[in-house]
Parts: C-alpha cells; structure tokens; sequence
C-alpha cells in the first residue's frame, strides 16, 4: 500500500486538530453541566438536561443547520462575534470543532455525571468536618475520584469528534485543508471516479485512530482505577 | 472545655428535641437505633440544620435558630469519626491523616503527627491506600485524621460497630488512651454497653429523640429507673477499682472502696486503676457473711432502695463503701429474705462475672500532650 498523499494528510491532520480542540474545549464545560446536573436542585434543571442532550437526538444535519443560522455570518451571534471580537467561525476550522464538540458533548456530560453520581458524598461531607470548604472538598475529594469518568467522557467527546459528518459539512461545508475532516475527505474522495482507493486509506487510518483512542482510554482508567484502590 | 446542646426538629415520624450539656471528657450518647443519636451529632458537626435550636461550643455559638446563626460545617473544626470511617480511597494513610492540617488555622493547637501515629499503632501503614487496611485499621486512622485536624470537639458515631468483636477489643484500648490522654472533650455515640461502661465519663440516654436521663456514668448506670431502658440483661452498675497484685494462679486482687475483688486475666499493673462493671444479674445477695460458697467476691453492702418492675424480678440499688451497686433478684428472693431499704447485706459477685472487655482503665493523670 502506498502512503498517504500530502491532501490525505492534511484531513488526517486537521480531524486531530479539530477533535483534540472539541475535546480540550468541552471539558472544563462538561465537567461542570455534569456537576450542576449530579449534585444540585434548580428551576430549569430538566430544560438543561434537555438541551445537552438535544444534539443526541436531531438529526446532526438539522444541528449544523441550526449552527449556520446562529453562527454564519449574518446569524445573529455569528454577526456579534465578527463586530466583537473578530472572529469568524463558519466555514472555518473552528467552526468544525464547535460543531464536533457540541456533537460529543451529551456523551461527555453523560459519562462524568456517573461517575459524580458514584461518588459517595458522605466522603465529601468527611472532608468539610475535616476543614475543607466546598471548593476544595471538589479539588481534592470529588475530582480525583471521578477521573475514570473524565477520562472516559473526554475519549468519547474525542471519537465522536473525530467521526463527526452531518453538522460539519452543513455547518462549515467540505473545504480542502480548512474544513474538510476524515469523514468528509472520505466522502468526497467516494463521489469522484477512482476516489476509492484513496477513500480505502483513510478509512484505515480512521480505524486505526479510533483503536488507538480506545487502547488509550483502556490504559488511562485501568491506572487511574490502580491509583485510587492502591494495591 | 464543654459543648451545650439544644435541638429541636420535627421529623415525618418523629419529633427531636434535646438538650444536655457535655462536659470534659467522653459523653456518650446513649441509645436504640432510630433514637435520633447521628442526627444530633450529625447537627453538632453541621452536617444536618436542625429547625431550631442553639449550639456553644467553649463559649463559641455555633448555631442559633434565633439569631439566624449557622458556622459552615468546615469552620467549626470538629474531628468526626463515621461508622465507615470514610477514609479517602485515592489518599495514602499518611496524605488522609494530614488532611485537615491543610486546613486548620494557625494558631490552632495540634498535635504532632509522631505522636498520633505512635499512639494509634499506624507506623507501619503510613505509606498504604486505605483500601489495602483492615477494618480496624482503617478506623484507627479515621480517628488518628480527626485527631490531627487539630479539633476543639471529637465527635464519634459508632466507630466499633461495624467492626467484628476481636478488632472491638484491638480499638478500645486506643479510644481510652485518647480520652486519658488527651483535654480534648469526646461526644461519642454507641448502642453497647459495654463501651459506655468503659468509655463513658457522661452518659446521655435517648430514646424515640428525647432524652431519658442524663449525668455522670456511675450515677446513670446505676439507676433502676433507666434499666427498663438499657435492657434488663444488661443493666449494671460501674466501679472504680486500683490494681494490688497478680497471684501466682492467675487472679488479680484488686481494692475497691468496700473491700476487695479477686478477677481473672487482668494485665493491668500493680497500681493503675481500673474501671469495673458488675452488670445486676451476677450478684447475688446473702444476710450473712456466706461461707463455704464458691465464689470468691463478697462485698459489705446497705440495701438503699427495691425497684419493682411488671415481671417476676426486682432490682436492688445498694451502697456498697463510695459505690453504688445493682442486684437483680426475683420479687420472691427479695421477699424471703425480707429486704428493706437499710438492711445490712452482702453482695456475692461470680469472679467470673467481671468480664475482661469491660474492663477499662481509667483516667491517669498524666497527660503527655499538654
């Protein structure tokens, strides 16, 4: 089999870029919905539930669709962001990884808050009688001991991100080196005649990419699960 | 050095309302499952907001339903020991028993690590995640992290209940170093006996979140009035009793205020003083001095009062020397022997009868933390 050409690579490298960003992005975000969702009473709390999980149930297509109108160009927080700050994101890479991110982010929440919902707070209570207040109880109680979940909901976010196609290519479309990841590069390269062969070589390394995160994932809660038990 | 305690709070089931003060030393609250005895340490730690009620700890308010005053539970610097000890799993022992000092303030006065661990018999654990400990172990080191949190109050919910007798018995010893040892006052919750006759400087006994009785042990543990609720076959009275000498075949002769008490199986040295509990069913009562009678504890004693119950038995309350003591008779024996408050009588204990795990040491007065 012959190598990857440099237009090969270059969706290879920018489906890393644009899930390594989803994810790294999403986390900190994630960790906290899953807290407010887990751990807290509020009005509104169903309509949130609702709303993370929203992307999990539309069609992605009808999610990249709802992204151009919020955030084209003319899209009213696309247009503020332009005047603001600018920063365009449709049909722009970051575009691509707001998308991926918001694809993967109900199987991120889903994952932490199991493993919140895990956690016995009567360890927490153990740590505020021992001086902790409730910020620090989180840091050194709470988060250590959800970091399998962490783990677990950040390559979830990551191998959703990575196999995302329907919101991308409707929100940021399939441009050569911006916005055109694996799966896209994949599917153009089955729309054009002789593609196949290339489209083959990417399918491959999609495969051997989500191996690879799967093997991660295994090894990084299987040490972490080892430093938390101690023997 | 003493917590006053006051709360109220109305339950689906039941209601809550308490009040007694815990002076210097272990106050154990005394009680049934379901009494209502966590909530109310759970309250003291600030773990639960009662619906009224008034909490001071060393002149300190920790919670008025008056003044609309609660301290936030991580300021109130109690040490509480859970039943499950809730040690932290993806902490070593050593990381778990400093991790209050992280946050204790400055000038809090506290012990040094050396001596907590030398004192709980924890050296060679120090490096270990708690779930490679034991069940002993692990309760050992609850108590060494509240201890090192440098605590005003020590609470304690029943640390030797989920605990196996013989690991009891590896702990106990522990828990009357620290209240000798150490000024720091004790609030320490149990359903046995046993550990309130061994441990107990007050008892508080609740019962459906009221409270029936409360004083120092050796008054409330004699009292016929509260051995409905301790249980008949467990009622007795608590002695204080020095150590004299261990005989060649075993038993150790010990002096009591009347008189003196031969027990078996006592490692305690010559001199040190003990606490003793000679529960009402293994005395028995003779009008004369018994002779020729295999047991070997008799003391002189004045009937002080006849407690008639709805069964077929009676509890006596005796004076025997600076002690009070309880017999359990039947109404039949008291009558034959026509017992009224006044007669002169002797006590006869089964040597037997003193076990060895209720045997508890008691204050000494030298205290190496201060």
């Amino acid at each position: 089999m012959n190598g990857l050409s440099p237009e090969e690579w270059e969706a290879v490298r920018l489906s890393l870029q644009v899930a390594l960003w989803a994810t790294l992005v999403s986390l900190p975000l994630g960790i906290g919905v899953a807290v407010l969702l887990a751990r807290t009473h509020f009005r509104g709390k169903q309509l949130l539930n609702g709303l993370v999980h929203l992307p999990l149930i539309l069609p992605p297509v009808v999610t990249g669709y709802l992204l151009l109108m919020l955030f084209g160009r003319r899209g009213p927080l696309g247009a503020f962001l332009e005047e603001a700050f600018g920063v365009v994101i449709a049909f722009r890479w970051t575009g691509a990884a707001l998308a991926c991110g918001l694809m993967g982010f109900p199987l991120m929440v889903r994952a932490i808050r199991l493993a919140l919902e895990a956690v016995d707070p009567k360890l927490e209570q153990a740590a505020q009688t021992l001086g902790a207040n409730r910020f620090l109880t989180f840091v050194l109680v709470t988060l250590p001991l959800i970091l399998p979940g962490i783990v677990a909901g950040a390559i979830l976010s990551f191998a959703k991100a990575m196999g995302e196609f329907g919101a991308t290519i409707t929100f940021v479309s399939s441009i050569p080196g911006e916005t055109q990841t694996l799966p896209s590069a994949i599917y153009a390269l089955l729309q054009v005649p002789g593609g196949e062969s290339g489209a083959l070589r990417l399918v491959l390394v999609s495969v051997l990419i989500a191996f690879g995160a799967l093997a991660a994932s295994e090894w990084l809660a299987q040490s972490v699960a080892r430093r938390i038990s101690g023997s | 050095m003493s917590l006053e305690v006051s709360l109220q709070h109305q339950f689906p089931r039941f209601a809550l309302d308490v009040s007694f003060s815990a002076p210097e030393g272990v106050t154990v609250l005394f009680g049934r499952s379901g009494s209502g005895k966590t909530t109310v340490v759970n309250a003291v730690a600030g773990l639960f907001r009662p619906q009224s009620g008034r909490l001071v700890l060393q002149g300190e308010c920790l919670f008025d339903s008056q003044q609309r005053l609660t301290v936030p539970s991580h300021r109130r610097r109690m040490g509480y020991v859970f039943q499950e000890g809730r040690l932290f799993p993806h902490l070593t022992v050593q990381q778990n028993l400093k991790f209050g000092r992280w946050f204790a303030p400055r000038d809090a006065d506290l012990v040094p690590v050396e001596r907590v661990v030398t004192l709980l018999g924890i050296e060679h654990l120090l490096k270990r995640k708690p779930g490679a400990l034991s069940g002993g172990e692990k309760q050992r080191v609850a108590i060494g992290r509240a201890l090192l949190s440098g605590p005003r109050l020590l609470l304690m919910d029943e640390p030797l209940a989920a605990l196996d007798e013989p690991r009891k018995a590896e702990i106990l010893p522990y828990l009357e170093r620290l209240r000798d040892e150490t000024r720091i006052p004790i609030l320490y919750v149990s359903h046995s006996l046993a550990e309130v006759g061994r441990l107990a400087t007050t008892v508080v006994i609740l019962e459906n979140g009221k409270i029936v009785r409360s004083g120092p042990a050796a008054e409330v543990l004699s009292d016929p009035e509260v051995v409905p609720t301790l249980g008949i076959r467990e009622a007795g009275a608590v002695v204080a009793a020095k150590v004299l000498q261990h005989h060649d075949d075993g038993l150790t002769e010990l002096s009591v205020s009347s008189g003196r008490l031969l027990l078996p199986q006592c490692q305690a040295a010559p001199g040190s003083e003990l606490r003793l509990r000679i529960l009402a069913h293994e005395v028995i009562l003779s009008l004369k001095p018994p002779e020729q009678i295999s047991a070997l504890n008799q003391l002189p004693a004045t009937v002080i009062s006849i407690h008639e119950g709805s069964g077929p038995g009676v509890i006596v309350v005796l004076q025997s020397g600076t002690d009070r003591l309880l017999a359990r008779l039947t109404r039949r024996s008291a009558q034959a022997l026509a017992l009224a408050p006044g007669t002169l009588c002797f006590a006869i204990i089964k040597s037997v009868a003193i076990a060895q795990r209720d045997v508890g040491t008691s204050g000494s007065p030298l205290d190496p933390f201060e």
